[in-house]
C-alpha cells in the first residue's frame, strides 16, 4: 500500500493511501464510530457503495459526506462521531 | 352488526378524529370510518403548525380558542406527537407591513393571546440566522408545533378507550338517511353522521363548496438550532388569502427531531400531486431569502399535500340541510391542524344540544358565501 | 451558477450493463453521457483502484466505451429529474441540468439486509459492502473474518478477502444443501459460470463452507468481537473482527420510480427492448431483476442498440435468447437465495428495524401498511429513505416498496434549487 496523503482525523494526522476511499482510510486508522444513533450508539459502514449512510461523516466542515464515496486528499479534515 | 351507534364519523383526519374523542367524552356512541388509516390523508402531509390567524374576525376566533384547547390536550399526548411550544416569528421585509400590527395586538389580546412588536435586532439575537435587514417582526410566542399524523393515531386510540368503534381501510362510497355505504357493498345503519372527510368531502356531499389547494413541502436533515421558532414572513397572509393565483411565502419549521421543514406554496391543480418544480424552486428561494443558511441544509424529501380550501377561507362546521341529522366538518384550508379540538367543540355542541364555547354561526356549512368560480377569479 | 447541456444519450450507472449500453449508443454515432457516483467505472462487480488489476472483460468494455467516445464522469450523482428529458446532475459540487432524448437506467442492486440482534454494530457490514470496502482500500489483512448471508457473492468475497490475507472463519450460507445442489447442477451447464466458482472456492480453500448456518446475534461494546452463528442446527460463538452479512440482492429502482416508470415485483419493468413503460426510458441490468454480470452487459447491448434506434440490432436473436437465459438464472437465484423463516424470525422486539431513525422492532406492526409505518413509527423516514429497511420489510412483512420522491441521494437544499427550473 503506497502511504500517500496526510489526512486530519479528529484533530490527529494519519497517513493514508491515495487512492483508498475515505471510508477505509477511517476503518484502516482505527475509526469505528463514523456517525451516532440517537441514542448516542456508534455506527459504520455497512453497504461501502452509498445507498445506506451509515458513513457519514464532516469533511472539510461539510456535514453529512458519505465516506465511502468519498477520495482521500491530502490535507482533508474530517471529523467523525457526531 | 347489531347496534346503531349515536354517531357515525367519516374520515379519521385530525379533524374526524378529535370530535370522535369529543363524541365519546360526552357519552355517545361512535363508529369512526376511514378509507386508510388514521391521518393518512391532509393530516399526514402537513406542517402542523398550531397557529393564531387573524385574516378574518372569525377565523382569528376560532384559532384562537383552539390553540387554548390545544394547551389542554398537549401535557396527554405521547412523545410521538413532538409538541413543541417554539412561537411564530412574522418576519417584516418592509416597515409598511408592520403598519396595523399594534391593532392585530389588541386584536389578539382580547381573545387572550399574547403577541408583540420585535425589532430588528432582538429578532437577530433570538434567530442568527435570519437574514440582516428585515423592518422588525410580529412575535407570537404561545403558538406552537406538532406532528400531526402522530396526533391522529393517539386520539383514535383514545376514542378507542372511550369505547369508539375504528374502521380503518373501510371507504365510505355514499350517505343515505341514517345509513351509510361501505366500498365492500355493504350498508350500515347510522345516527347521526359526521363528514370528516377533508378534500374528499364533496365526493359524499355533492355540491359541498371545497376544493383540494395543493401545496409543497420539503423536510430537511437533522440540523438542530438553525431556527428556533417557526418564521413566516408577512407574505404569507397574502398567499393564504388569495385562493386563485399559485403563489409562495417563506414558511420555515424547526421541528423536535432537529430537521427544518420548509414550506409553502399554493395553487390550485385539482389532485394532480406531482411536484412543481417551478413553483417549488421560488418555495425555495423564498425560504433562502430570509434564512440563507437554509442552502447548506440538506433535503431529505418534497412531498405535496391538499388543503380543503373554501370560497371564503373560513371551515365549514355545523349541520348540512341535504339529509337529517347530517353535519359537516372540514374546508379548514391551512388551518386543519390547528383548528381540530376547536371543531370537535362545536360539533358536539352542536349534536349534544349543549352551548357552543363560541358563536358558531360564522362557520356554519350552509351561510351565504361567493360561489367557488368568483372566489378564485 | 446552472449551466444547462445536452446529450442525445444519458446513462445513468456504470457498471457492466450502463458500460454495454453507452458503447453500443455511442458506436451508433449518438452523443453518450455516462454518469457514476462511485470513483472510478466498473459498478459494484469491477470495483477497483488498478484498472490494470480488472479482468480482461472488464477492461475490453471500458476500452471499449472509451473508444466509441462515451463521455464517462465519476463521482456524479443524479439529483433529480422534472422529467426524462431533464435530468439533474451534480458533478461533483456543481449542479449542470442535461437535455437528452433518452435515458438509460442502469443503477444496479444493492444487498438486502434482514435485521437481527446487533446487527447495527461497528464490524458488521455488508458481504458486498466488504468487498466494496476492501477494493476501496481496507487492509484486512490477519484480520479474522466470517460472512454469513446468502448468494453467489459469499464465495466471490471469500475468495477476494483470503486473498488480501484475511482470515475467514466461516462462510455461511443459510440456504439448505438440496436448494444449493440444485442450483450447482444448473451452473454446471455454464462452463464460465463454473470456471468462476472453482475459482473462488479454490482461492478460499482453507475456509469452511456451511450450508444451512447464519448469523444469530453479533456482540461487541462498541464495536464486533464475536458472532453467534447456527450451523446446521448447532449454535456456536466465533470471535472476529469483520462479519459480513446479507440475503441477497434487491434491484435500485429508485431513479425508475423518480420518472414513473411501473415497477412490477421490486424491479423496474421492461419489454423485449429494455423499454421501461415510459417513452424514452430503457431500464437494463440488476435494476430491472437481479441476474449477474453477463446477462446484465446483454441487457445493456440490446438497451444501447435501442435508445439509439437500432431496432433491428437491439432485437438480434442471439442477443435477446442470451438474455432470456439470464432471465431463467435470475429467477433460479431468487428462488435458491430466498430468505428461510428462521432468518426471518431472529430480530427480538428491541432489534432496530430502521437504521436511519433507530426504529426497534416493536414499534411496528406488520398489519400495517408500509406508508402507515412512515407516518405512525418513521420507518424509512431517514436519510436512506428506506434503502435499507425498505427490503428488509418487503421480506419480513410482505410490504411493497416504499414511494421514492425528489431529490434523490441527499443534496444540499442550495445544490438542488440551483438545478430546479426557475419561472424566468
Ligand atoms: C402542505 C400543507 C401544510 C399544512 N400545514 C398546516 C399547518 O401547519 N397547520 C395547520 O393547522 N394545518 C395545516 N395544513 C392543513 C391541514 O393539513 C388540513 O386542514 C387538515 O389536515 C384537515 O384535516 P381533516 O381531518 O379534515 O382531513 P384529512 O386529514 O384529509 O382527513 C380526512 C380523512 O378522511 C378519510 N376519507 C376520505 N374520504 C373517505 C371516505 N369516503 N370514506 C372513509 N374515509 C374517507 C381520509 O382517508 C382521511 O384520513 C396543511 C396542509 C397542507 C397540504
Ligand atoms: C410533520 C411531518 C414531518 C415529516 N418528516 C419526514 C421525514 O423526516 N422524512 C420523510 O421521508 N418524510 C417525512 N414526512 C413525509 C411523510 O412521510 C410523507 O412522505 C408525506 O406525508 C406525504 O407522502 P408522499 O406524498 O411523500 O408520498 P406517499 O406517502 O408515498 O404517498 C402519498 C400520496 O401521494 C401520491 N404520490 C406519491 N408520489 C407521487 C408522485 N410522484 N406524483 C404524484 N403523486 C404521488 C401517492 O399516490 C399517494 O396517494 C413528514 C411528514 C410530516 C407531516
Ligand atoms: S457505507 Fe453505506 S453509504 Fe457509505
Amino acid at each position: 500500500m503506497s502511504l500517500g496523503v496526510t489526512l486530519i482525523v479528529d484533530g490527529v494526522p494519519r497517513r493514508a493511501d491515495a487512492n483508498a476511499t475515505l471510508a477505509a482510510s477511517l476503518l484502516a486508522a482505527g475509526i469505528t464510530a463514523f456517525r451516532r444513533d440517537l441514542g448516542g450508539h456508534p455506527r459504520a459502514p455497512l453497504c461501502g457503495m452509498g445507498t445506506c449512510f451509515e458513513c457519514r461523516v464532516t469533511v472539510d466542515g461539510v456535514a453529512d459526506v458519505r465516506a465511502c464515496l468519498e477520495p482521500v486528499r491530502d490535507g482533508m479534515r474530517i471529523e467523525t462521531g457526531k | 352488526m347489531a347496534r346503531t351507534a349515536d354517531v357515525t364519523v367519516i374520515g379519521a383526519g385530525l379533524v374526524g378524529a378529535a370530535t370522535a374523542v369529543g363524541l365519546a367524552e360526552a357519552g355517545l356512541s361512535v363508529d369512526l370510518y376511514d378509507a386508510e388509516f388514521p391521518g393518512s390523508g391532509s393530516t399526514g402531509a402537513a406542517m402542523g403548525h398550531l397557529i393564531t390567524m387573524d385574516d378574518t374576525p372569525a377565523q382569528l376566533a376560532l384559532t384562537a380558542y383552539s390553540c387554548q384547547r390545544w394547551r389542554v390536550l398537549a401535557p396527554s399526548l405521547p412523545e410521538a406527537c413532538e409538541i413543541d411550544y417554539c412561537g411564530t416569528l412574522w418576519l417584516a421585509s418592509h416597515p409598511e407591513e408592520l403598519v396595523g400590527v399594534r391593532d392585530r395586538i389588541t386584536a389578539f389580546a382580547a381573545h387572550g393571546v399574547r403577541a408583540e412588536v420585535m425589532e430588528e435586532r432582538r429578532v437577530r439575537e433570538q434567530e442568527p440566522n435570519v437574514c440582516p435587514g428585515l423592518a422588525g417582526a410580529f412575535w407570537v410566542p404561545d403558538d406552537g408545533v406538532c406532528y400531526p399524523p402522530a396526533v391522529a393515531r393517539a386520539l383514535v386510540d383514545r376514542a378507542a378507550a372511550l369505547g369508539a368503534a375504528v374502521h380503518s381501510g373501510e371507504r365510505v362510497t355514499a350517505i343515505a338517511p341514517h345509513e351509510i355505504h361501505l366500498a365492500n357493498g355493504s350498508r350500515r345503519p347510522a345516527g347521526a353522521i359526521v363528514v370528516a372527510a377533508g378534500v374528499h368531502s364533496p365526493e359524499l356531499i355533492p355540491g359541498l363548496p371545497v376544493v383540494p389547494r395543493k401545496g409543497h413541502l420539503v423536510i430537511t436533515d437533522r440540523q438542530p438550532g438553525l431556527v428556533r421558532s417557526q418564521l413566516i414572513e408577512f407574505g404569507y397572509l397574502h398567499s393564504a388569502h388569495a385562493l386563485g393565483s399559485a403563489s409562495v411565502a417563506c414558511n420555515i419549521q424547526p421541528r423536535r427531531t432537529g430537521q427544518l421543514l420548509i414550506g409553502s406554496s399554493r395553487e390550485l391543480v385539482g389532485f394532480d400531486g406531482r411536484i412543481n418544480r417551478v413553483l417549488l424552486n421560488a418555495m425555495l428561494e423564498r425560504a433562502a431569502k430570509f434564512v440563507p443558511a437554509v442552502n447548506s441544509t440538506r433535503v431529505l424529501r418534497t412531498w405535496t399535500g391538499f388543503r380543503p380550501a373554501t370560497p371564503d377561507k373560513l371551515p365549514l362546521i355545523g349541520r348540512w340541510p341535504s339529509l337529517p341529522d347530517l353535519w359537516i366538518a372540514t374546508g379548514h384550508e391551512g388551518l386543519g391542524i390547528t383548528l381540530a379540538p376547536g371543531t370537535a367543540d362545536l360539533i358536539v355542541a352542536g349534536i349534544t344540544g349543549r352551548p357552543a364555547p363560541i358563536d358558531p354561526s360564522p362557520y356554519a356549512p350552509d351561510r351565504t358565501m361567493p360561489t367557488m368560480t368568483t372566489a378564485v377569479a | 451558477m446552472r449551466r444547462v447541456r445536452h446529450a442525445d444519450v444519458v446513462v445513468i450507472g456504470a457498471g457492466p450493463a450502463g458500460l454495454a449500453a453507452a458503447s453500443a449508443a455511442a458506436e451508433r454515432g449518438r452523443s453518450v453521457l455516462l454518469v457514476d457516483q462511485g470513483l472510478r467505472p466498473g459498478g459494484q462487480i469491477w470495483r477497483h483502484r488498478d484498472e490494470q488489476a480488472l479482468p480482461s472483460a472488464a477492461r475490453r468494455l471500458m476500452a471499449r466505451a472509451r473508444n466509441a467516445g462515451v463521455k464517462l464522469v465519476s463521482g456524479c450523482r443524479l439529483v433529480d429529474a422534472g422529467s426524462p428529458n431533464e435530468l439533474v446532475i451534480d458533478f461533483r459540487g456543481r449542479i449542470d441540468r442535461h437535455q437528452t432524448d433518452a435515458v438509460i437506467i442502469a443503477t444496479g442492486a444493492r444487498e438486502r439486509f434482514i435485521p437481527f440482534p446487533g446487527w447495527t454494530l461497528p464490524g458488521v457490514t455488508g458481504i458486498g459492502g466488504l468487498q466494496a470496502l476492501l477494493k476501496g482500500g481496507l487492509p484486512v489483512a490477519d484480520t479474522r473474518i466470517v460472512l454469513a448471508g446468502s448468494g453467489p457473492l459469499l464465495l466471490s468475497v471469500a475468495a477476494a478477502v483470503a486473498q488480501a490475507g484475511g482470515r475467514v472463519q466461516l462462510v455461511g450460507e443459510q440456504a439448505g444443501a438440496a436448494a444449493l445442489r440444485r442450483f450447482a447442477i444448473r451452473v454446471l451447464r455454464d462452463p464460465a459460470k463454473l470456471r468462476q466458482a472453482i475459482s473462488y472456492r479454490w482461492a478460499c480453500r482453507s475456509a469452511p463452507f456451511r450450508t444451512d448456518t447464519w448469523a444469530v446475534r453479533a456482540h461487541g461494546d462498541g464495536r464486533l468481537q464475536s458472532v453467534e452463528v447456527s450451523e446446521r442446527g448447532h449454535l456456536r460463538s466465533i470471535r472476529c473482527d469483520w462479519l459480513g452479512i446479507g440475503s441477497g440482492l434487491v434491484p435500485n429502482t429508485d431513479l425508475g420510480q423518480l420518472l414513473q416508470c411501473q415497477v412490477e415485483h421490486g424491479a423496474i419493468a421492461v419489454d423485449a427492448l429494455q423499454a421501461t413503460s415510459v417513452a424514452g426510458v430503457w431500464a437494463v441490468g440488476e435494476c430491472t431483476g437481479v441476474k449477474g454480470d453477463e446477462a446484465a452487459t446483454i441487457e445493456g447491448e440490446i438497451a444501447g442498440r435501442a435508445a439509439a434506434g437500432d431496432a433491428a440490432g437491439a432485437g438480434s436473436t442471439a442477443l435477446q435468447a442470451a438474455r432470456d437465459s439470464g432471465r431463467r438464472f435470475g429467477r433460479l437465484l431468487e428462488e435458491t437465495f430466498a430468505p428461510r423463516p428462521e432468518v426471518l424470525a431472529l430480530a427480538t422486539p428491541d432489534t432496530i428495524l430502521c437504521r436511519c431513525e433507530d426504529v426497534p422492532m416493536r414499534s411496528v406492526d406488520p398489519g400495517w401498511t408500509p406508508r402507515q409505518a412512515k407516518l405512525w413509527a418513521r420507518v424509512g423516514m431517514g436519510v436512506c429513505q428506506g434503502a435499507v429497511c425498505g427490503p428488509s420489510c418487503t421480506a419480513l412483512f410482505g410490504w411493497s416498496a416504499n414511494t421514492v420522491r425528489p431529490p434523490l441521494g441527499n443534496p444540499s437544499c442550495g445544490e438542488w434549487k440551483s438545478g430546479l427550473d426557475s419561472a424566468d
